[in-house]
């Protein structure tokens, strides 16, 4: 089962992410907020992940590891 | 399952300082992952810029030495002299290498130095806050042309790409962006043959990559992707410019 993860702490809630998602399945936390005062991104449905790896590219911060 | 996309070790670990959105991560990230897959990143010495990205001497996990503003090539260029066997990058901003450091770099790439310019382009001044820089679009805004720049008064962009491939002494010279996963597989595809043409000695490499700045274009990130796209695509063409037929 293919899964991403964020190092949160890393994340400055840009969005581009969530703008290149096939799935849609990253969102903005805006419940969250992480010490540099950001929304970390985050996954809302992992069992949709494909593991394509397209957010991990597009991250400006390098906050994505991809699992596959 | 196994990993199939984790954070280089070309890049310390230290968290990058640029605003959110500011694709000078990515740019930092192909150059890191290029040094690694080539086997380049304990003999490869970059020289930093003056502007945004001044201190990504603290990123890069390869040796790196700052440069004064604009001077980055003729850094570059006594480091490969005494160095040979080194790796030599330079890192640039357009305030840096096509405003102030522009006798550098036209000088350096008319010699085939045999380094390598990773020129980024964001056509405005980013650090000092957004002023016109050589390479603003004519039209667009800035806290220096608050009302779009005329070409009357403010004069044309400069496409360096295209300037610095008139040059015998320039080998390899493409313009790429980093505004979506395609674009972004080419430009690391540029960046290494860049590293790849001065592993063989062959003269200057310059690869100028198109990036974003959301901060003072007043633009949401994703915005200032798509921006990137509609205006300077047009003005700033990608392509090929010198080394079309090169095969490293």
């Amino acid at each position: 089962m293919p899964r991403v993860e964020f190092d949160e702490e890393r994340c400055k809630g840009c969005g581009l992410c969530v703008s290149v998602c096939p799935q849609k399945i990253i969102a903005l936390q805006k419940d969250k907020l992480n010490s540099k005062g950001f929304h970390p991104a985050g996954v809302v449905d992992m069992d949709r992940c494909t593991g394509c790896t397209m957010c991990a590219t597009i991250c400006p911060d390098v906050v994505i590891t991809v699992y596959r | 399952m196994k990993p199939v996309f984790t954070r280089t070790t070309g890049l310390t670990d230290k968290p990058f300082h640029y605003c959110p959105g500011c694709t000078h991560g990515i740019i930092h990230r192909l150059i890191a992952e290029v040094m690694v897959e080539m086997g380049i990143l304990d003999t490869t010495i970059g020289v930093s810029p003056v502007g945004c990205t001044y201190n990504n001497y603290e990123y890069f996990a390869c040796d790196m030495v700052q440069a004064a503003h604009g001077r980055a090539p003729a850094v570059g260029t006594a480091i490969k002299r005494v160095h040979p066997d080194n790796m030599v990058f330079t890192y640039q901003g357009d305030g840096d290498l096509a405003a102030i450091g522009a006798a550098e770099i036209v000088h350096a790439a008319a010699r085939g130095e045999k380094i390598s310019t990773f020129f980024v382009n964001n056509a405005v001044y980013g650090m000092t806050s957004g002023q016109m820089a050589p390479t603003t679009l004519v039209g667009q805004v800035t806290t220096t042309s608050p009302f779009g720049r005329r070409p009357e008064f403010e004069g044309y962009p400069i496409n360096v790409s295209e300037m610095i491939a008139t040059l015998r002494g320039a080998v390899y010279v493409e313009r790429v962006a980093v505004n979506d996963f395609a674009h972004i597989s080419k430009a690391k595809k540029a960046i290494r043959k860049a590293f790849r043409v001065q592993q063989e000695g062959l003269g200057f490499s310059m690869v100028e990559i198109l990036s974003t700045c959301p901060t003072n274009w007043g633009k949401d990130p994703v915005a200032s992707l798509r921006w990137m796209e509609d205006a300077m695509f047009k003005q700033y063409p990608l392509g090929v410019y010198r080394g079309q037929e090169l095969e490293v």
